[in-house]
């Protein structure tokens, strides 16, 4: 049953879009109400997004629409139709860990690792235009990403680790 | 885990079809811009909108430009990351360069819009709440029951903050409103019933906490205007309990024109987040023609922060928000006047913190 404006929710209260998540097409029809986060949790069981404050405090729901970080608890996913959208899922090259997620675990930046997955995407965000970030901008960039547990430090050092390791890696290519 | 009630949702894909969509559904239609602001107050009952118009589609309301008589034109759905990162509003207008950067946290800036935070929704201790805790001590004016509906009616309820007032008192949120006021800015109004209009930006507020905006509801602000900065100096002092984070809860936008001799040609200043709307201070005439001394800073302070009557509604204690309105009235001048900022004390440190912010 389509809507005659396009996308979004018809008289059934059901929506359908059409994403890229993670590289793959993906099309999918849900609850007209939901958020980004909800479709992306329930209906494509992509998990490793979280679901914290849902009012858009904390940062653990962030993921990248077309390059961006944004709160995927705060969009509604009737507005992703056509949109790319980058979970922490699609950071991994196959099985080669992105070196922002080995960084965090090499400098202990994950505790209980509630907060990592909108961490590491937001940081992705900032290296991608700053690849030379500083120690201020690391920490502005991040300053809508909120850690109860492990310290902003180690994460601080995680991303210059990772910010270091991709500049010598893209010298090599 | 609360959830968005649901809706019926409109991509339009210009203006026009916005406005008719608008006019055909009448107050029932909310627009959609950012939805930072929104999608909270939807998840918690405040608006439960029948119909979302979602600007995301529509073209030509995203973007800066810069006119051959140095005024800019700024599309009501520019992001603010964008606008904080833009290198010509920095250099020509460093308090909307701040205001703008110091709205939110970056997540939040890179879906936020700049016509989304001139319109963002009135706040309150006893209004952000959820829907089952405000229920527990019966709805407030503003927030709507059960059947609420997206135009909030004054059917029932009373002010928790001052139960005698007849009217609410939640507080104009916005950094951008008074900062754009201060700078003598416009903006552009467009329904169907009535074509399109430019109002001062001053003339979109109402000091009502629930009847603060002035635009109708069928009418999309769709541009904002603001005149060339022709070396007027201009900076905006934001007080929150984070410095990265955090709505204003008490801001002072200061623009000044000085004489090649120092002295204060013109000056608008507004205080933010003291009220239900950015509030003008007249007392800037007492500055006109004088040098922007400790004398006559302190002097318009004093008259000035006597505008500043907060109430208990907000983060941190409503006396002491009065009293650093007078410190930020004159922070503020100090700033533009170009005192060293090592000189302005503790808070001005965190005031100028997100000066370089990332978007």
């Amino acid at each position: 049953m389509s809507n005659p404006h396009g996308t979004g929710a018809d008289v059934t209260g059901r929506a359908r879009v059409k994403m890229t998540v993670n590289g793959d097409p993906t099309d999918v029809t849900f609850g007209g109400h939901k958020t980004l986060l909800e479709v992306l949790r329930e209906d494509l069981n992509l998990t490793g997004t979280k679901h914290g404050c849902e009012l858009g405090e904390c940062g653990a729901c962030a993921v990248l629409v077309d390059g961006k970080p944004v709160l995927s608890c705060l969009m509604l996913a009737v507005e992703a139709d056509g949109a790319k959208v980058t979970t922490v899922e699609g950071l991994a090259d196959e099985a080669r860990l992105h070196p922002l997620q080995e960084a965090f675990a090499d400098c202990g930046a994950a505790q209980c690792g509630y907060c990592t997955p909108g961490f590491l995407v937001t940081a992705k965000a900032l290296l991608d235009a700053k690849p030379k970030a500083t120690r201020k901008e690391i920490c502005e960039g991040l300053a809508g990403n909120l850690c109860r547990c492990t310290g902003y430090i180690q994460i601080f050092e995680a991303v210059e680790t990772a910010a270091a390791k991709m500049a010598a890696d893209g010298v090599k290519k | 885990m609360m959830r968005c009630p649901s809706f019926r949702y409109h991509a339009a894909k210009s203006v026009k079809e916005a406005a008719s969509v608008l006019a055909d559904e009448g107050p029932k239609a909310m627009l959609l811009a950012g939805g930072t602001d929104l999608v909270p107050n939807m998840k918690r009952r405040q608006h439960m909108p029948a119909v979302l118009v979602s600007l995301r589609k529509v073209k030509g309301l995203r973007g800066v430009k810069i006119a051959k008589d140095g005024s800019a034109t700024i599309g009501a759905c520019s992001t603010l990351a964008d606008l904080a990162l833009h290198p010509r509003l920095a250099k020509g207008w460093p308090g909307l360069s701040r205001a703008v950067s110091s709205i939110a946290s970056p997540l939040i800036r890179a879906a936020a819009t700049l016509g989304g935070n001139l319109c963002v929704d009135t706040r309150c201790n006893y209004y952000n709440q959820n829907h089952e805790w405000r229920e527990s001590i019966s709805f407030c004016m503003k927030a709507p029951g059960p059947h609420g509906t997206a135009i909030q009616e004054k059917t029932h309820g009373t002010c928790w903050v001052a139960p005698s007032s007849p009217r609410c008192w939640a507080v104009s949120s916005t950094d951008s409103g008074p900062m754009l006021m201060a700078l003598g800015a416009t903006v552009t109004l467009e329904s169907k019933a009535r074509g399109v209009r430019e109002i001062p930006v001053s003339a979109l507020y109402g000091d009502d906490g629930m009847a603060f905006l002035k635009k109708m509801p069928d009418e999309l602000l769709t541009q904002v205007r603001v005149p060339a900065h022709a070396g007027a100096k201009s900076a905006y002092w934001k007080l929150r309990r984070r410095g990265s984070f955090d709505f204003p809860v008490m801001s002072v936008a200061a623009w000044v024109k000085l004489a090649p001799g120092g002295e204060v040609e013109d000056a608008r200043v507004v205080l933010g987040a003291v009220t239900s709307r950015p509030l003008d201070c007249p007392e800037a005439a007492i500055l006109l023609g004088r040098k922007l001394t400790d004398e006559s800073i302190a002097e318009f302070a004093e008259k000035a922060s006597a505008h500043a009557r907060p109430l208990d509604n907000t983060d941190f204690q409503a006396a002491w928000r009065k009293k650093t309105a007078r410190a930020f009235l004159a922070g503020a001048l100090k700033e533009i006047r170009g005192d060293d900022k090592a000189t302005l004390g503790v808070l001005a440190q965190r005031v100028m913190q997100g000066a370089s912010c990332l978007g």
